[in-house]
């Protein structure tokens, strides 16, 4: 579990998040959802500890990671895995080397183990036959997938996703999503994702945080969405008229 | 992994080098040798003179700064946007997720690998250039090589090739170091990686030219 209380993180005079607590808890999808600029990044990057808060704490299972020794720190972060955007594969590395990479700095497993668990975190994603190629070489939704093998591949505990479909088609992003939630529940993973994406929203969103203008909107599961009273809520997720128009024949049934 | 690097780096940045270090070596000794023969050689000059100039102006500046000053545009380039590109599509953050040591993983292996080539660049370049004069003699019929063979043994002090050899570990390091500073330090996209990239050639030229004159009066 993923505690976060009262954080607050500034750039010179712009307070960019305002306060936010909020817990985000084990086995679950947690969703950080938000207009673009609202803080999504910037919240979840202190989680991960790429930006150091202006004030609050972030407590992992009650160990507070913002004031923990750069050692510690370390040391925490290989309990974590982390997917980013731009899925920040190394061009230098095949696919299967990738995956490699966190066993062969942190493990002490034998060059056969390592292989042997990183080909399974390639078969978890489904990407078996594509280990020797260079992630120039295979598409958007594949690249995401080796970071998703990659970043389970020490079998963290915790694992955030910054837009992972960002960038991929709806058909992609459902498979993305569908194995986001199947490996969270599977590894009993504390799984944050920051996302736009409505379908993962309705679809995955077991915990959801809204964010805006830097604070905590709203928070709740999927199913609360329909029925919420919050504006500004129902302005982000119901943006267009042809939404709008679903919510309202769904809410009159 | 830190091993694998190392030797990966060495190759990346020492062994892909010595094809431009010995085509440029090879016709930098040839200009000088025919450029001292025409110019310089008279009557009352001794025959070996030509030679002999080649060798220390090989030895002495071309292959320890000149051809750092060359390097500093092949390897600080490739320095600079291979660190800046990995910062801005987020490699770097990824590693530093990892609890990986990003600077030291990758910025030390270069610098140790550029530190452990260039020795061998520097005698490769002085050998290369020396084989350039004797082509000038040979195939140009510039000299006889007798008279080059006799200015290249005159007077030889071993402690030049030292002197040649500690400067371009300096430079070396400059090369390696300051393109890795501007490379790590990017912001934004890849208009930023391609001033960094120049940013980075430009500063460690000025440097290497700066501690050249630094260096040349300390070890004279």
């Amino acid at each position: 579990m993923i505690e976060v209380k009262d954080l607050h993180k500034s750039f010179d005079d712009r307070e960019v998040l305002k306060g936010i607590s909020t817990v985000f808890e084990d086995g679950k999808t947690n969703l950080i959802i938000g207009q673009s600029g609202s803080g999504k990044t910037v919240l979840m990057k202190n989680l991960v500890g790429l930006f150091e808060p202006t004030s609050g704490q972030v407590l992992y299972d009650g160990r507070d990671f913002v004031r923990m020794t750069k050692q510690e720190k370390v040391m925490m972060r290989r309990e974590m895995g982390m997917i980013f955007q731009s899925a920040a594969l190394f061009d230098s590395l095949t696919v299967l080397e990738n995956v490699m990479f966190p066993l062969d700095m942190f493990s002490s497993m034998t060059y056969r183990e390592r292989k042997e668990r990183a080909m399974y975190c390639l078969d978890r994603v489904n990407l078996v036959g594509a280990e020797k190629k260079f992630p120039g070489e295979i598409s958007g939704g594949m690249q995401k997938r080796v970071a998703i093998a990659r970043a389970i591949s020490l079998n963290p505990k915790y694992l955030f996703c910054d837009e992972p479909n960002s960038g991929l088609d709806p058909k992609t992003s459902l498979v993305i999503d569908d194995l986001l939630h199947s490996i969270t529940q599977e590894f009993n993973m504390t799984t944050i994702i920051n996302t736009h994406d409505m379908n993962s929203v309705m679809g995955i969103g077991e915990n959801i945080i809204f964010i805006y203008e830097g604070h905590k909107e709203w928070q709740g599961v999927s199913s609360e969405i329909m029925n919420s009273t919050n504006q500004r809520l129902t302005d982000f997720i119901f943006a267009s008229d042809l939404l709008k128009e679903m919510r309202n024949a769904i809410t009159k049934k | 992994m830190f091993w694998k690097q190392y030797v990966k780096e060495m190759q990346q940045l020492g062994i892909d080098s010595i094809g431009i270090v010995l085509l440029i070596s090879f016709f930098i000794g040839a200009v000088i040798c025919i450029q001292m023969k025409v110019n310089i050689e008279s009557p009352w000059m001794p025959r070996w003179v030509a030679g002999y100039t080649t060798r220390e102006i090989m030895l002495l500046e071309f292959s320890s700064s000149i051809m750092c000053l060359i390097l500093a545009g092949k390897v600080g380039s490739n320095i600079a946007s291979e660190i800046g590109t990995m910062r801005v599509t987020q490699q770097i953050d990824a590693l530093e997720i990892m609890g990986v040591n990003s600077a030291s993983y990758l910025i030390l292996p270069k610098i140790l690998g550029m530190l452990t080539l260039m020795p061998v660049l520097v005698i490769f370049s002085s050998a290369m250039g020396i084989v350039g004069a004797y082509g000038t003699a040979y195939i140009g019929h510039i000299m006889p090589p007798d008279d080059l063979t006799l200015g290249l043994q005159h007077d030889f002090v071993p402690w030049f090739l030292w002197m040649s050899i500690i400067k371009s570990q300096f430079f070396a390091f400059i090369i390696s170091s300051v393109p890795a500073f501007f490379g790590y330090t990017v912001e934004g996209g890849s208009v930023n990686v391609g001033k960094a990239s120049t940013d980075a050639v430009v500063s460690s030229s000025v440097l290497i030219l700066f501690s050249d004159v630094f260096l040349t009066q300390l070890l004279s």
